[in-house]
């Protein structure tokens, strides 16, 4: 954790098909912001984008970052991978719209509503992807 | 309704969080597809579920979720337990169906998580 005065920033590298411990990264964002006294109903959109996130990199990805820049105003979060990428972000971010094997749904994720989940939770969403190399999503949340 | 009356109407075996059954729950959501949970719970819902992996209770972490029922006797395991011991994640387990389960509750007040709340 680095604590530049006015913002804190948290890193945590992810390795995909690490499903003991996915989760591990937005239960730690979530607990830092707790501390520090954010809203607890910012706290949750906060939460639930990063969750959803980490979990497409864990189920898609062979390893990613993701970097929550917490400043008293709002709250960034930079999720990187290297995997395989997004072909066609159009269709990915339609609800319902999914790559993921049986074996994932079964644990009730991989339906096809990650992305559409994170951008309506967050104020600013984006999103790049480059076919066999990876993807990088960047939410915003403002604290007030 | 509180933790310890849908424990009650559920007929449901707790198996950890005894410490959090006065809590109230604002309303419930049926579900086996956590981005739903995610999405459509508000905070203080509680989870009914078929699934037991610990991905569930990651869910119900990130989501605030006041605690998770499993249905048709399906009990998870250790590291699940543990793991929502640790997060103060109260679990119990019943003997019904989802369908069953959900409609206990219902009748006896408890919301669903739709803007209407499901509302007759």
């Amino acid at each position: 954790m680095k604590n530049g005065g006015q913002e804190i920033v948290l890193e945590f590298n992810l390795k995909g098909a690490d499903f003991e411990t996915a989760g591990e990264a937005s239960s730690k964002i979530k607990l830092v912001l707790q501390q520090i006294g954010v809203r607890s109903d910012i706290i949750r959109r906060i939460a639930i984008g990063s969750y959803e996130a980490e979990m497409n990199v864990i189920i898609h990805a062979y390893r990613g970052k993701i970097t929550a820049s917490i400043s008293p105003q709002q709250t960034e979060l930079l999720v990187e991978d290297e995997g395989p990428g997004i072909a066609d972000i159009n269709l990915a971010m339609q609800e319902g719209y999914s790559t993921a094997p049986d074996h994932i749904r079964e644990m009730g994720f991989g339906a096809g509503m990650g992305l559409p989940n994170m951008s309506r939770c967050v104020d600013e969403f984006s999103i790049e992807s480059v076919v066999d190399t990876g993807t990088k999503i960047r939410m915003v949340v403002r604290h007030g | 309704m509180k933790l310890v009356d849908v424990q009650m109407v559920l007929k449901s075996e707790l198996i950890c969080g005894s410490e959090h059954l006065n809590k109230e729950i604002g309303t419930a959501c049926g579900a086996d597809l956590m981005s739903d949970v995610l999405v459509f719970t508000k905070g203080k819902s509680l989870l009914l579920t078929g699934l037991t992996n610990i991905q569930v209770v990651r869910t119900a972490e990130v989501g605030d979720l006041v605690g998770i029922v499993f249905v048709r006797g399906k009990r998870p395991g250790p590291e699940v337990i543990q793991m929502a011991d640790d997060k103060g994640i109260p679990l119990m387990v019943t003997e019904c169906s989802l369908y069953e389960a959900c409609g206990i509750l219902y009748v006896n007040g408890v919301k669903g998580c739709s803007r209407e709340g499901g509302q007759r």
